[in-house]
């Protein structure tokens, strides 16, 4: 039997070991460890809570936004404070910006150099001028022998299944999406301030007030993002799947699936959000159920803290006790969370599937007219898996792309109509409680 | 254009070969003389200083207890973009957000840039000293940093977490974070570290901490915390774009009010740009589309030392600073009172001489004209 130590797991926020123990060919055991500890938890105590929205938006720089918000709306259910309609808008744009900006990030720059080989797009023969460019530009890169971030890849793989043209094509994408992503980063900045980290949006709804030219602004930016998921990254993912084919049903998990839902509706309804919320069992699959935090828990066994009950975060316990790495015992920084006493699978592909089975309409139609054009009408467990993830992340974010311009145009009407708040005051009591259930690109964030 | 005996047509061809028009070069030349406070008459002495660079200087960049969002930002690059920084201008051998090897591949990269030494070691996070708090292919992180740094050919420490150890390292700092300078010093190695302080890190100052490296191969002038005196000479305050607001006594009392659609000063909304210097206002972000009191948005000080918790609460005005308009000092508080007024005071002080300056060079601008 062998084992397989992959330290750092690189492509990833944060520092990742995986350790898997393989046999005939198949992964028999796997242990993920999480190789540092910060205790936002611990620095949390104690504090100005206006603070924590800033400090907790550190926990993860890919995602600050989400982390950040989740806190602000813990503090508005703990205020009693909701946020008038402009700011709530707000807060779902600059939400939105870090999903595209996400997406486009993990797609093109996190994943797809597993799918992708870049010395391969070197025997491509592209006929376009705009690929010879890059492909010139490419083999000067590759001639410097200066190979950068792209040493020591799995070069010549048999794993990579692209023909040298289609390797080029995404190469060039590659490249473009750089520019994408920076592009639907600096339009969070608009209303941000900056981003990563941005400003604006504090307990109460947001300090931003939008203007008639940042909403111009706004709508043509938002347009080329909107073109380019369209043009590029969807006919991308339709262009490398056929080649991943066999991948299709590999990694289907546990098929338990939950989602707080994100993008808040106008009526505050956590199942009326873009994507609403709610649980999927593998045990009964396409049953949609509620979801709630009461029956989340967070076990520590093999975790290096003290503490051996299983808690509801609400009541959780943080106190780091480091005893060396042993799998059979304790091996990691990171909680085990549970949902009913299971394991559930977080992130777009979860977020789409409990709108789908809502009858979230727009995600409806774009997973059905996906199905039908590969031949699967009305099978929606032919996503589950590695292939219908990546499937999942393109459609959502087309989904949000073009949510993004209509919620500009709500606030252009709104402000039409006189209707410019963006901030409710409030009290702070001296003793509350409060929760924010939300999403970030990668999956369900709780904050009490 | 002067450009011309100083870069080499070869040179430009070779740039257009690799996909970067020469309008493109000499605007990112531009933009970076323009950073580093040199007139445009450097343009070609940036220039030049990136061609005699043939070799890309080798970057490792090593993440320590950190949330990638210095990566982020330095994927969010404008002038040069990330595209320019990865395939023309650097080489960046070793960064886990983005490299496509893993595990024991990425360790043999790692490996093969030690060997070959006179890297630029860009750090992001803090160094956490309790056992076991932080560790990458099983070796804490602080052996990491100490075996990485000797043949290093400059350290920069990027974000707040690297320089001071940030809000990770804030009370009661449970993994008892340090920054790389406090680290370095706890392993016994006296390297010079650049700290270019702000959560995140304004990636064009790491651009142009790196061109001035690569222009006049030594590293720019430091203060007293290790920041480049180019990006952290000037108090915020001096040089908002609400200034104005502030010394006419007009001053925003809560978000979305009126007074914010007016830009009046946040000073009261608990901005901490009073105590903390940082070339924001000018250098602003993400293609200089905006900055946080651009936004409405209060500083909150990350570009100081003992950020997050000297300037915690961020929503509440800082004590002592002396109000115009109103007469005296509006409140006084006795934790960071005096510090506060002291570093007005100074602020107060650069501020009339950054005008007196600027007097200047318009006046010497007049007779170029001429």
């Amino acid at each position: 039997m062998a084992r397989i130590t992959i330290d750092p797991m690189t492509r990833i926020e944060g520092h990742l070991r995986i350790d898997v123990e393989i046999e005939g060919g198949r992964v028999k055991d796997a242990w993920t460890t999480g190789t540092l500890f910060r205790g936002f938890e611990i620095i949390l105590k104690g504090r100005d809570p206006r603070d924590a929205w800033h400090l907790t938006q550190r926990i993860c720089g890919v995602c600050p936004t989400s982390h950040g918000h989740t806190s602000s709306m813990s503090m508005d259910d703990a205020f009693k404070v909701k946020p008038p309609d402009n700011g709530r808008i707000i807060r779902n744009i600059v939400e939105g910006c870090q999903f595209v900006h996400s997406h486009i990030l993990w797609f093109y720059h996190l994943a797809a150099l597993d799918y992708v080989d870049v010395v391969s797009a070197l025997k491509a023969q592209p006929k376009e001028a705009s690929l010879k460019k890059v492909q010139e530009k490419l083999k000067a890169f590759v001639a410097s022998g200066q190979l950068g971030p792209f040493a020591n890849g799995y070069w010549g793989h048999p794993a990579y299944k692209l023909p040298p043209d289609i390797n080029l094509l995404a190469v060039a994408h590659y490249l473009e999406a750089l520019e994408m992503q920076a592009k639907a980063s600096h339009l969070s900045a608009l209303f941000g301030g900056r981003m990563p980290m941005t400003m604006t949006s504090p307990p109460g709804g947001s300090n931003h007030v939008p203007t008639v030219d940042d909403m111009a602004n706004y709508l043509f930016r938002i347009k080329e993002l909107q073109n380019w998921v369209d043009n590029v990254y969807i006919p991308d993912v339709l262009a490398v799947a056929p080649y991943y084919l066999d991948y299709a049903g590999v990694a289907k998990g546990h098929a338990n699936f939950l989602s707080w839902g994100v993008f808040e509706d106008a009526s505050f309804d956590p199942k009326k959000r873009l994507l609403p919320r709610g649980a999927i069992f593998a045990s009964d699959f396409p049953q949609l159920h509620d979801a709630k935090p009461e029956d989340v828990t967070e076990d520590v066994t093999h975790s290096w803290y003290k503490g051996t009950q299983p808690l509801n975060p609400g009541v959780g316990v943080t106190e780091p006790e480091y005893t060396g790495y042993d799998p059979a015992n304790k091996y990691t920084w990171a909680k085990s969370p549970r949902y009913k006493d299971k394991p559930m699978e977080v992130g777009a592909l979860a977020r789409m599937l409990v709108a789908y089975l809502s009858g979230q309409p727009t995600a409806k139609k774009l997973i059905d007219d996906t199905l039908a054009a590969i031949g699967h009408a009305g099978k929606p467990q032919v996503l589950l898996g590695v292939i219908g993830r990546i499937a999942a992340r393109a459609l959502e974010c087309k989904m949000v792309a073009d949510a993004m311009y209509g919620w500009g145009v709500e606030i252009i009407e709104n402000i039409k109509k006189g209707k410019t708040e963006v901030y409710t005051p409030y009290e702070i009591p001296d003793k509350a409680q409060g929760i924010g259930l939300w999403e970030a690109p990668r999956g369900a964030l709780i904050r009490r | 254009m002067g450009e011309k005996h100083l870069v080499s047509e070869q040179f430009l061809d070779a740039l257009e070969f690799r996909g970067l028009s020469r309008r493109d070069f000499l605007k990112f030349c531009g933009a970076t003389s323009a950073l580093l406070g040199l007139s445009e008459l450097y343009t070609p002495q940036v220039a030049s200083a990136i061609e005699k660079a043939s070799k890309r200087p080798p970057v490792v960049w090593l993440n320590f207890a950190s949330d990638s969002g210095c990566t982020e930002s330095l994927i969010k690059a404008t002038y040069p973009n990330a595209a320019d920084l990865v395939l023309d201008i650097l080489s960046i051998d070793y960064n886990e957000t983005i490299m496509a090897a893993a595990g024991k591949q990425a360790e043999e990269v790692l490996a093969k840039s030690l060997k070959d030494g006179r890297y630029i070691l860009i750090i992001e996070g803090g160094v956490p000293t309790k056992k076991g708090h932080g560790m990458i292919a099983g070796k804490e992180m602080i052996d990491i940093l100490k075996d990485f740094s000797g043949p290093a050919a400059a350290i920069i420490a990027v974000g707040s977490c690297a320089t001071f150890g940030g809000v990770p390292s804030a009370n009661p700092n449970p993994s008892q974070i340090v920054g790389v300078s406090e680290a370095l010093k706890k392993t016994g190695v006296n390297k010079a570290v650049i700290n270019l302080d702000l959560c995140p890190v304004n990636v064009e100052y790491l651009v142009g901490v790196v061109v001035n490296y690569l222009l006049l191969g030594s590293l720019p002038e430091l203060d007293s915390f290790g920041r480049p005196k180019m990006f952290y000479g000037r108090i915020i305050h001096d040089n908002c774009e609400r200034r104005a607001h502030f010394d006419a006594g007009r001053f925003v009392e809560q978000f979305g009010s009126k007074e914010e659609t007016m830009g009046y000063c946040l000073y009261k909304m608990g901005c901490k740009g009073p105590m903390t210097s940082s070339e924001c206002p000018k250098v602003r972000y993400n293609d200089k589309i905006n900055w946080c009191i651009g936004a409405g948005a209060p500083c909150i000080g990350c570009a100081e030392q003992g950020w997050p918790d000297k300037f915690a609460r961020f929503y509440e005005r800082l004590p002592g600073v002396k109000i115009p308009g109103f007469g005296g000092i509006e409140t006084t508080a006795d934790k960071i009172g005096a510090v506060a007024a002291a570093a007005t005071a100074a602020g107060i002080a650069i501020h009339a001489v950054a005008s007196a300056s600027s007097g200047r060079t318009k006046d010497k601008e007049k007779e170029e004209g001429k």
